[in-house]
């Protein structure tokens, strides 16, 4: 059954297909051989070709134009883009310590003075500063370790001139490990303070 | 045997009453009554105990009960440290079919098998009533030291059972409360934090708060009707306290962190570390959180804290000298002293009942280990060897045991030991990590 309605649907098609065809070649033949309308072909042909010159100008004009936007929104994009990265790296970049130790490195110094300046460039942006440790140590003490080691975050940044009460602190101790792992590598990676946009 | 003198006990034993000849001491009289424990070195050498199965007093149907009582007995007084049980399989008579009283007895059976003390009991049990009869006898001098009946619910035969245990310890040991004392510590399982609690020997565990956040450092109040911990579920970590019978809970919320909660005693005020001004210090606070009076005042960490039992002085961990040491606070004249020098970096005091010793964790390489020193400084010594991290030690309400955490089996559980570090074993077997143990004082209403 279903099989003898589809080549009934198929044959349908295939005719109304080749109707089409042969009309459209009747008015084609109908055009060409009209002799009264030569004249308003040339015309036509002329207009046709005014049109097309016009229309190459407006785009040589809308392309100028478009490259034009596409190179902005290229440079928006690549300033997004760049706005996102330096965010990303503000978030993403951890500032290390020592084992029990909330003092400041030089190389976290150097990370820090990055932060100011995203900071500074940001003055609408607030955020939370994370205290971790390592799982060494008991988790009574590392709760206060990690408050001491954002604290001592904020202060330097602080005293860098962003004001406090765009800086918040919390502490983890070592109840968020960044790397589960029961080594040296883990630790070292797991004492951080992290940056978290508010 | 004539009952003599009536103890009433509790609101789940109906009953208890001497037997045998002789009263003994009132409480107010005497530490305690018996010589046989060693105060000085306790576990040094263990008592060997015999604890045959009770007898059936009415019938057989009581069987079941009779070996329960038993077992419950025995692994109570086992549980306190003390005491050496002789296998059942030793034993050259059954009191069950002889008899439980001294004229049924022939000590020397229970002295051939090196005996010293000797514990019979019988039980009848009607409906869902069980009343019981515990003596214990002196197997060389061949008399009854003591004896006592019990009635209640049959539900309650543990808890029977246990005031008898509770009475013994007292006796020969002069110290109550262990045998109703509970046990508060933190269960993480599948990122879950839960409090649960349970008893002093890891009966019976029940999750008394749960949640997904953060949860640390639970400890008891003074009553043992509340807890109070830290809890990250406001997103920070601030203190609760909860009240156990009623499950209210009221949180203390100064900027920056609140925790290491622990409580004066004597009293409804506790101490924990805030930074609300900046830097890690302890503080006063009342139940209602309010600040009563700053107790530390340094610069960096002050965390910690612990009270001597006369609510006088404060142990604490201060990283003031560099590393993370026990000090000692007079809270009186406010003098300051250090009491760890050995190791850098020992936390987590917890101040005996008794008031003479401190138990805290000392770490080296990664790996913390259990130490006691005398508040006057005396020794420290070293309670756990080589077996994973030993963490977050406290007393029992005797000052005879300390419950802790260890990771020597893979993921941290609980575990006791005596005092001096013998006897380690595992509280109870519950899946996930247990953590951060506080044992409660005597808790009367259980």
């Amino acid at each position: 059954m279903k099989f003898q309605r589809l080549g009934l649907k198929l044959g349908l098609l295939l005719l109304a297909v080749s109707f089409l065809f042969v009309f459209s070649c009747a008015k084609h033949k109908d055009a060409s051989t009209a002799p009264g309308e030569a004249s308003t072909e040339a015309a036509e042909k002329a207009r046709q070709a005014g049109e097309t010159e016009q229309e190459e100008a407006i785009s040589e004009e809308d392309i100028a134009a478009r490259e034009k936007a596409e190179a902005e929104a290229e440079k928006r994009q690549l300033q997004a883009e760049k706005e996102r990265a330096a965010r990303q790296e503000f978030v993403n970049e951890n500032v290390y310590f020592g084992f029990d130790d909330a003092s400041l490195t030089k190389k976290a110094r150097q990370i820090l003075r990055e932060k100011v300046q995203w900071l500074r460039n940001h003055p609408d942006r607030d955020v939370l500063i994370e205290g971790h440790c390592d799982e060494r140590g008991t988790k009574e003490y590392n709760m206060a370790l990690g408050q001491r080691r954002a604290q001592s975050i904020k202060n330097y940044l602080v005293n860098a001139g962003i004001d406090p009460s765009r800086l918040e602190t919390i502490s983890y101790g070592e109840e968020r490990p960044l790397d589960p792992r029961h080594n040296e590598m883990a630790w070292a990676k797991n004492r951080r303070g992290h940056f978290r946009l508010k | 045997m004539q009952a003599k003198e009536s103890v009433g006990i509790g609101l789940i034993i109906i009953f208890a009453l001497i037997i045998g000849q002789g009263g003994w001491p009132s409480a107010a009289q005497a530490e305690r009554v018996y010589d046989y424990i060693n105060i000085s070195d306790p576990f040094l050498k263990k008592i060997p105990i015999a604890v045959p199965v009770f007898k059936t007093m009415s019938g057989s149907s009581e069987v079941d009960a009779a070996h329960k009582a038993a077992d419950i007995l025995s692994s109570g007084i086992e549980f306190t440290g003390y005491f050496k049980l002789i296998d059942r399989g030793a034993f050259l008579e059954t009191p069950r079919e002889k008899g439980i009283t001294a004229v049924d007895l022939n000590f020397d059976n229970w002295t051939d098998i090196g005996a010293e003390l000797l514990i019979t009991g019988g039980l009848w049990v009607t409906d869902d009533t069980v009343r019981l009869e515990i003596r214990l006898f002196d197997t060389f001098k061949g008399s009854l030291l003591f004896g006592k009946r019990y009635g209640g619910d049959i539900v309650d035969l543990r808890q029977m059972v246990h005031r008898f245990c509770g009475e013994m310890l007292y006796r020969l040991t002069g110290n109550r409360g262990l045998f109703n004392s509970r046990i508060v510590f933190i269960n993480k399982d599948n990122g879950k934090n839960a409090i649960y609690t349970c008893d002093f020997d890891g009966h019976g565990p029940r999750r008394v708060v749960e949640g997904e956040a953060i949860t640390l450092s639970p400890s008891w109040s003074p009553d043992g009707r509340a807890i109070a911990y830290t809890s990250y579920a406001g997103g920070e970590p601030n203190i609760s306290i909860r009240g156990m019978e009623s499950g209210e809970t009221r949180r203390i919320s100064y900027e920056g962190i609140n925790i290491t909660p622990s409580w004066l005693p004597g009293s409804s005020k506790l101490a924990a570390t805030l930074s609300v001004n900046g830097d890690e210090e302890i503080y006063l606070l009342t139940e209602s959180g309010k600040i009563d009076k700053r107790l530390t005042d340094s610069w960096g960490i002050d965390v910690s804290p612990t009270f001597s039992p006369d609510g006088k002085k404060m142990a604490f961990v201060s990283k003031r000298a560099g590393t993370p040491q026990i000090y000692i606070k007079n809270l009186d004249t406010g003098g300051v002293r250090r009491l760890t020098f050995e190791g850098n970096y020992n936390t987590e005091p917890d101040w005996s009942p008794e008031g003479e010793r401190i138990v805290y964790s000392g770490m080296n390489g990664g790996q913390a280990d259990i130490f006691v020193i005398g508040t006057d400084g005396r020794g420290p010594t070293r309670l756990t060897h080589d077996a994973g991290s030993n963490e977050s030690p406290a007393w029992s309400p005797t000052g005879t045991l300390i419950v802790f955490s260890s990771t020597r089996s893979g993921t941290a559980k609980l575990y006791v030991m005596t005092a001096s570090g013998t006897d380690q074993r595992p509280l109870l077997d519950l899946a996930g990590e247990q953590l951060l143990p506080d044992w409660s004082p005597a808790i009367e209403t259980r």
